[in-house]
């Protein structure tokens, strides 16, 4: 065991690969490990993120359901509302019709009874004056109490 | 278990394994073996992390991306936990000296005789595999990190705040300066030293054992290397751990300012 030119040979070598080590190996590694922990960490953030975004998301969804419900109720009511408006107006004009078809009917009913009695009196005067004539055939001259008759008739 | 013919006795065998494959003369003798098997180990980390580098992706990462992004991050952790200041050099020199150390220390819990065996038959006649228990290897990197705190010592004090921080430091008084600069710089010499010799011990230690393992007969080896081995692979971590985290320790210690 002696020491001998071994040793520089080593150093000679020692020092070249702590070189090669430091120009070639070392940054490319580094780098890479140094990127892939950045990316990770925005990985990380974002998905924290992510997360409280979710939640508020959920608040929000949450919120806009039960605006929704009370709007339902809402619009529930106003058509129920509506729809009793709509019924009691159907009722009311049904009620204004009927009594105007009533009153129409009447009015007609009233118009034929007295078209009939006019009638009526026409055929009692025809009537009257036949019964007169035959009584009074031969003594009055039909001509000569036309007046009369027609008088009759008027006052019929 | 032995190996060679002329090293069949059971001190033969254990020199056998402890030698290394070594050319050239006096101080200018290379250990063949240590420098293939570290640099090769250290080509492979380094080849490895590459490619996973050219192709890592910012989205969802493969298996051996992420095991790497692991390691860097790991590495990256401790850096920033115990390195207070900004140095881009430090995390990778870090992220190098743990996993270059561990995979040479890995090669300590391959069977001691597999692949000095194998070259045996191919005519290599000494092999040691694990670089970590070659002295001159721990000693080759601890000095380069020895080096890298005096640079950064002088970069960050100027010459003068460390020739301050050498002479003034425990005591500061201009009389006991000598007594200082003998105790600082027992101090920043016994960094190199003990970082070299704590990972050149464990391991030599380990492989030691593992070669007295060996020794055992064949159908017995298990019963112990087994254990050995388990224990082993946190020796191994432990040992790649400490040489980084002190290193990082030492730099950051060179950056603070008095």
């Amino acid at each position: 065991m002696s020491i001998n030119a071994t040793l520089l040979g080593q150093a000679i070598s020692f020092a070249l690969f702590v070189w090669f080590c430091m120009k070639f190996v070392w940054p490319p590694l580094m780098n890479a490990i140094e990127e892939r922990q950045k990316k990770i960490a925005d990985g990380l953030a974002d998905a924290s993120r992510a997360e409280k975004d979710l939640v508020l998301a959920q608040a929000k969804a949450g919120e806009q359901l039960k605006a929704a419900k009370v709007q339902a109720a809402d619009i529930i009511d106003a058509a129920s509302k509506r729809r009793n408006q709509i019924v009691d107006e159907a009722k009311h004009e049904a009620e204004v019709e009927r009594a105007k078809i009533i009153a129409q009917g009447q009015a007609e009913i009233e118009a034929e009874r007295h078209r009939v009695k006019e009638e009526l009196r026409k055929q009692l005067a025809v009537l009257a004056i036949a019964g007169a004539e035959k009584i009074i055939e031969r003594s009055v001259d039909a001509k000569a109490s036309a007046d009369i008759i027609d008088k009759l008739v008027a006052e019929l | 278990m032995a190996a060679q013919g002329e090293a069949l006795t059971a001190s033969g065998y254990i020199q056998h394994h402890l030698t290394n494959l070594a050319v050239g003369e006096g101080f200018w003798t290379w250990h063949i073996d240590s420098l293939l098997f570290s640099v090769g180990l250290g080509a492979l980390f380094l080849w490895i992390f590459y490619k996973v580098g050219q192709k890592a992706t910012v989205g969802v990462p493969g298996k051996l991306q992420c095991f790497v992004e692991i390691l860097v991050e790991f590495v990256d952790g401790v850096v920033k936990e115990s390195f207070h200041g900004r140095n881009p050099v430090i995390a990778p020199l870090g992220l190098t000296i743990f996993v270059w150390v561990f995979l040479m220390n890995t090669m300590d819990l391959i069977p001691v005789d597999f692949i000095p065996h194998a070259a045996a038959q191919m005519g290599v006649p000494y092999l040691k595999i694990v670089p970590t228990t070659d002295l001159n290897i721990t000693l080759g990197l601890s000095l380069s990190v020895f080096f890298l705190i005096v640079y950064y010592s002088i970069k960050v004090k100027g010459i003068k705040g460390f020739t301050k921080e050498l002479t003034l430091q425990p005591f500061n008084h201009w009389a006991l300066i000598p007594i200082n600069f003998v105790l600082e710089s027992v101090t920043l010499i016994a960094k190199p030293i003990s970082l070299a010799l704590r990972l050149f011990g464990n391991l030599y230690a380990g492989e030691l054992i593992f070669i007295l393992i060996a020794l055992l007969p064949w159908w017995s080896q298990f019963v112990l290397s087994v254990p050995w081995a388990i224990f082993h692979i946190l020796v191994i971590v432990l040992q790649a751990f400490i040489f980084m985290m002190l290193t990082i320790v030492y730099l950051s210690m060179a950056h603070e300012d008095h």
